[in-house]
């Protein structure tokens, strides 16, 4: 069964080696390969899941040893996989919702002529995100770290013709390089301090003590900050943040996949798969939790201020990673809830990009909701799915965000002390403010009044229901959402699932259960009312008012692009401008002036070669003194 | 018969004639200089008996056979294990037949073998008056422009002697390496110099230049060759012997039993330290070092390129050779005070050969103060003192000496109007008009620049790393230095050939005989094999590398 692993990561590796090598032979069916590849990769996760449902919980960890990549004396790195609760959780989740949106992209990119490079992007997407997961040491996983950066970039970047996408495929690469920087000093340090990389004996697991049990807490703290880095950079948590919001100028399904799903997960993946590290490391965990509140509440003002949909709902993405940093901050009480929440999220926020998508294809590509308004009537299957996937996100009582996002405010309560309160607080917050950006997002898009113009050539959008290739994916995911939290929480099922990898650790909550459900509840409610206060019972107007200094603020991301460019952007530039005159003053200088001191000297000791016998017998004379001068001086001194 | 019996002939009058003992020669073991000077001796008699139209044929098929079976004969006594553990001294202790030695011999025969073809080359001029030509004289005696000159070119003559003198050369060389007495170096430094002088001069085009070139050669070796004869007087002052071993023996003071009659002055460290100076410095005038260095542009310049070729090669590796057994024979027990000194001829060597090439405008003089700086490398690895510095040095030698005699080859083959185009501006853009050439000839150069995977890199290795772990850190930080001084000129080449617009009235390439073609070959297979697989020569090297007392 162990064989199977590689499967998983061959299936849809294939898939992209195919459409990228095969040429336009392809061009006809590239989509259906690439579906069908991404669908059988699904296909083997179902039969791994079941084959681990049937062992007992100490019994599911399989591993797979393919091949030794690397090996220099002590610097051992195999290609080796590790399937247990937690990839297992990530390869369904990754396939599954992989899988329903290479279906949507089916109706969705039907009329783009690169399609099939753009399948073979999204099979690449998938080999790499696997890899990811199910490596087994952080040296293959900063392959699929890697490897998923680059299949970011390049759907990103997929309509390069826009100067837009090229830009932003270029800002989403060169910020996460950043976060690499931070994964690559971890490993580095990692060998450095144990002489290995492989989860197995630096985590332990399976009742024995990894070498990190031993390790003094500066040094884990040390690679714990490095890993926080990396997941900053790759999960778009402050102060890496800012390349989310550019990169929903991809195509809608990349940004449903990889920037909502999945891809953005791999850092709260990351947290909780070295929580060994960070549970002997308690300053990091700290920052971790610090770094999970502000960006919940920084993605979730951001989002309350954005009139582009995509743009609103990558706020709230980003706000959603927050919780799931922040619980995976929280330790052994938080890794299971940021797990759920991290799969209850991908289901609905899927659904969502997914919805927002086929709005834009009923409406032209408009992405501006000022310009959407009363579509529930033209688009009812998509409103409707989109209805729950909102209600699941806001944490209407019974759908799947309400379990898992209420059990991360309980978390962060029973962190305990101040910094529970605080945690919490903010967690609840960011309830309220969630409920009142999402349901802005609702009223704009599907309530009120029809506010699309004809645009300059006349073309009025005529607004109308996606095939059924792209709503049944929708479908399918709506009932995700609707169902995946009472199913996890049903008997505590996903706690059990995953309790054997993460531990579970109930904390000591200062409030009971019931009270802070009803506040969540409560937060919930109010923060609806505002919305529907607001846009609800006003006309939204067409042109964005001015707005307070929040809204601006908000708009422009809270300001995050023009803190980088003065800071990083002009500093670097100064920096450089000075290296590069230092370079050209001194090093050049320094080189120059030594060659040319050299050629001059050439110059001046040609002209004793001056082709008369007399002055040579007169040098070897000279010479042949000063040898024997010299020999006898050596005797004499 | 001893030096002993010689002064007891002329001090005690009164004694009886000693009877002179019939001297007992090893002939097999000197086989390959015997071979040698057979063969030139044959080719002087072909020159006075042979018709003038068949000597070319007959001079070059006897040299080729000479300098095959001596070559033979150097690789049977090196299997038959006079290199290891049969070696010792022959001819009555004139010459060591040891590891180095052969060593040296099997190089020299090779390169001469090589060179010898550059000789023989007649397809590079075109013909004159029907008459295929090669690169020397068309008759020697005849003055440069002259009337005579002129009804020898018509008439076809060529200095085929060339070829008995460059047997000669080669028999000199090999003694000067394997003498294992002062006389003995003395005769084979002139038997290896008087013939080289002689083929500088014979150049068919730019006469005047090579005559000038041979006449600066002679006066200098002439004045050179005096403080070697000086040098050996005062060391037979002090020692009482021209035997290394009976002066090594001096030195130590171990000497068994002291003639009363030099008591006076034996051991006198003055007369040693003077002596020993001054043949060493006869030596680096052979090598060319600094600042003994002065006719090699010169001479190089003039000379007939084959000349030049064989010259820079061969020459090199006798007198280096030579040079290594007298300072590691001879004066082992001095070397705390010739090591220091050397130290300072290896640097000013180095640095004076890479930084004067810099602004030379004619290849020839280029590759000269290019073989400057290699003997300062050289020198690097003799100043070593450790059997590894001795192989290193072997290795080095064989290297060098096949690129350099393949590069001269090339530089033969560039040609224009009025014969090899010489100056570094016409070889501008080579490599668009003769890509394979230009190729060639950046191998080579790359080799001298100690490029990897080329024998110059494996023999610098060599040689640094002896000298490092020989104490000579310094000497190996200055080398490097120089090689990055050094690599500049030989890349600048390069790119003049490959990166430079070709000039409307450039150079052609002349298609050589095989025999050139050979020459080059063998110089391209040897560099790269010395390059990427050294390991199987440098133990060769090493196996090579103990000299005989």
């Amino acid at each position: 069964m162990e064989n199977l692993i590689a499967l998983l990561i061959a299936a849809p590796l294939l898939g992209a080696a195919v459409l990228l090598c095969g040429g336009r032979r392809l061009d006809a069916v590239g989509q259906w390969i690439g579906t069908l590849l991404s669908f059988a990769s699904f296909a083997f996760g179902v039969v791994l899941f079941a084959d681990l449902l049937g062992k007992d919980p100490e019994q599911r960890t399989l591993t797979q040893h393919l091949f030794s990549w690397i090996q220099v004396e002590s610097f051992q790195a195999d290609v080796a996989f590790r399937l247990d609760q937690l990839s297992m959780t990530f390869v369904l989740l990754i396939t599954g919702v992989g899988s329903l949106i290479h279906l949507y992209s089916v109706g969705y990119m039907e009329h783009d002529e690169r399609r099939r490079r753009f399948f073979g992007y999204l099979n690449l997407f998938l080999a790499a995100m696997l890899l990811l997961v199910l490596a087994d040491n952080y040296l293959l996983l900063y392959v699929g770290w890697e490897g998923v950066g680059l299949a970011s970039y390049l759907l990103i970047g997929f309509w390069q013709h826009k100067p837009s996408a090229a830009t932003a495929a270029k800002k989403a690469f060169l910020v996460n390089r950043v976060g690499d920087m931070g994964l690559s000093i971890a490993i580095m340090l990692m060998f450095l301090w144990f002489g290995t990389f492989a989860f197995g004996p630096l985590l332990g697991g399976e009742g024995e003590p990894g070498m990190v049990g031993d390790a003094s807490e500066g040094k884990l703290t040390a690679i714990g900050l490095m890993l926080l880095l990396a997941a900053c950079g790759k999960s778009a948590q402050v102060p890496l943040q800012s390349w989310l919001g550019d990169a929903m100028e991809g195509p809608t399904p990349v940004s449903a996949l990889i920037h909502a799903a999945t891809m953005v997960t791999a850092g709260v993946y990351l947290i909780v798969r070295s929580g060994a590290i960070f549970n002997a490391a308690p300053d990091a965990q700290l920052v971790v939790t610090i770094v999970g509140a502000v960006t919940l509440l920084f993605g979730a003002i951001v989002g309350c201020a954005k009139d582009d949909i995509k743009k609103a709902l990558a706020g709230s993405t980003m706000s959603q990673i927050g919780y799931m940093v922040l619980a995976a901050g929280l330790g052994p009480i938080g890794y299971v809830f940021a797990i759920m929440h991290l799969v209850t999220h991908g289901f609905f926020k899927a659904g969502l990009f997914l919805g927002a998508g086929s709005v834009m294809h009923g409406m032209n590509d408009e992405v501006d909701m000022r310009k959407y308004g009363g579509l529930r009537k033209y688009m009812p299957v998509t409103f409707v799915t989109f209805g729950l996937g909102y209600l699941a996100i806001i944490g209407f009582p019974g759908l799947s965000g309400f379990f898992s996002k209420d059990k991360i405010i309980e978390a962060a309560f029973a962190k305990g002390g101040t910094e529970g309160w605080i945690l919490g607080g903010c967690a609840l917050l960011g309830a309220a403010i969630t409920a009142f950006y999402m349901t802005r997002v609702m009223l704009m898009t599907f309530f009120g009044e029809k506010r699309w113009q004809p645009d300059e050539n006349g073309n009025e959008p005529h607004p109308h229901e996606s095939p059924k290739v792209m709503t049944i994916p929708m479908i399918v995911l709506a009932v995700g959402s609707v169902a995946a939290g009472f199913l996890f929480n049903w008997q505590s099922s996903f706690i059990h699932w995953l309790e054997p990898i993460t531990g579970h650790d109930h904390g000591h909550a200062p409030l009971s259960a019931g009270v802070i459900t009803g506040a969540t509840v409560a937060c919930m409610v109010i923060g609806v009312a505002i919305a529907y206060g607001q846009y609800g019972r006003r006309p939204v107007p067409a042109v964005a008012p001015r707005g307070s200094v929040l809204t601006r603020a908000a708009r422009r991301d809270l300001y995050q692009d023009d803190f980088n460019h003065v800071v990083l952007v002009r500093g670097g530039e100064h920096l450089t401008r000075s290296l590069v005159y230092v370079d050209h003053t001194l090093v050049d200088g320094v080189v120059n002036g030594t060659a040319a001191s050299v050629g001059g000297l050439s110059g001046r000791m040609r002209r004793l070669q001056n082709g008369f016998v007399r002055s040579y017998a007169v040098s070897m004379f000279g010479g042949v003194a000063i040898l024997i001068a010299a020999t006898l001086l050596m005797r004499a001194v | 018969m001893s030096t002993s019996a010689v002064h007891s002939l002329w001090t005690n009058a009164a004694d009886p004639i000693l009877k002179i003992d019939t001297p007992k020669i090893e002939y097999g073991q000197l086989s390959p200089t015997l071979i040698v000077v057979g063969a030139a001796i044959v080719g002087v008699l072909i020159e006075a008996v042979v018709p003038r139209k068949a000597r070319y044929y007959a001079q070059v098929f006897v040299s080729v056979v000479a300098l095959v079976a001596a070559f033979a004969a150097v690789v049977a006594l090196a299997a038959g294990g006079y290199a290891t553990t049969k070696s010792g001294i022959a001819a009555m202790g004139a010459i060591a037949v040891d590891g180095p030695a052969l060593f040296l011999q099997g190089t020299i025969l090779l390169a001469g073998l090589v060179g010898l073809f550059t000789f023989a080359e007649r397809r590079l001029d075109p013909e004159a008056h029907g008459n295929r030509v090669d690169s020397f004289a068309a008759q020697a005696a005849s003055v440069p422009g002259s009337d005579s000159e002129k009804a020898a070119v018509k008439a076809g003559f060529t200095t085929t002697e060339v070829f008995p003198l460059l047997l000669f050369a080669i028999a000199g060389m090999l003694i000067f390496p394997a003498a294992n007495d002062l006389l003995t170096l003395f005769i084979a430094l002139e038997v290896l110099s008087l013939p080289l002088y002689l083929m500088c001069a014979l150049a068919r085009r730019k006469r005047l230049m090579s005559q000038e070139a041979a006449v600066k050669y002679f006066l200098l070796g002439a004045f050179a060759s005096a403080f070697t004869l000086f040098g050996i007087a005062l060391l037979y002052g002090y020692a009482g012997s021209v035997s290394y071993a009976t002066i090594a023996q001096v030195v130590d003071g171990t000497v068994p039993d002291v003639s009363p009659a030099l008591a006076d002055t034996m051991g006198n460290d003055a007369l040693l330290l003077v002596g020993a100076a001054m043949i060493v410095m006869g030596l680096l005038f052979k090598v060319g070092a600094v600042p003994f260095h002065m006719w090699t542009p010169d001479v190089y310049q003039g000379a007939p390129t084959p000349v030049t070729g064989f010259m820079a090669a061969a020459t090199k590796v006798a007198a280096f050779g030579a040079l290594l057994r007298i300072l590691y024979v001879v004066l082992p027990g001095l070397r705390w005070d010739w090591r220091p000194v050397m130290w300072g001829v290896a640097i000013v060597t180095m640095l004076g050969g890479a930084i004067v090439a810099i602004t030379q405008t004619d290849i020839k003089r280029l590759l000269a103060y290019s073989s400057i700086a290699h003997a300062g490398f050289i020198l690097a690895g003799v100043i070593a003192t450790t059997p590894d510095g001795v192989s290193s040095v072997l290795f080095y030698l064989a290297a060098y000496s096949f690129v350099t005699i393949g590069a001269f080859a090339v530089v033969t083959l560039v040609r224009d109007a009025g014969g090899e185009a010489t100056h570094l501006s016409k070889w501008a853009g080579l490599g668009r008009r003769s890509p394979l050439v230009a190729a060639v000839f950046a191998v080579f150069l790359l080799a001298f620049a100690g490029i990897p995977l080329t024998s110059g890199f494996a023999g610098k290795f060599a040689v640094f790393k002896a000298a490092a772990e020989g104490g000579a850190g310094p000497l190996v930080v200055v080398g490097v230095i120089s090689s990055a001084i050094a690599a500049f000129f030989y890349i600048r080449v390069i790119v003049l050939m490959f990166f430079s617009e070709p000039k409307p009235e450039g150079p052609t390439v002349a298609v050589p005989s095989p025999l050139t073609m050979t020459a080059i070959g063998v110089g391209v297979a040897v560099t790269l094999v010395l390059g990427v697989a050294p390991q199987y020569f440098l133990d060769l090297a090493n196996q090579a590398g103990v000299f005989v007392r």
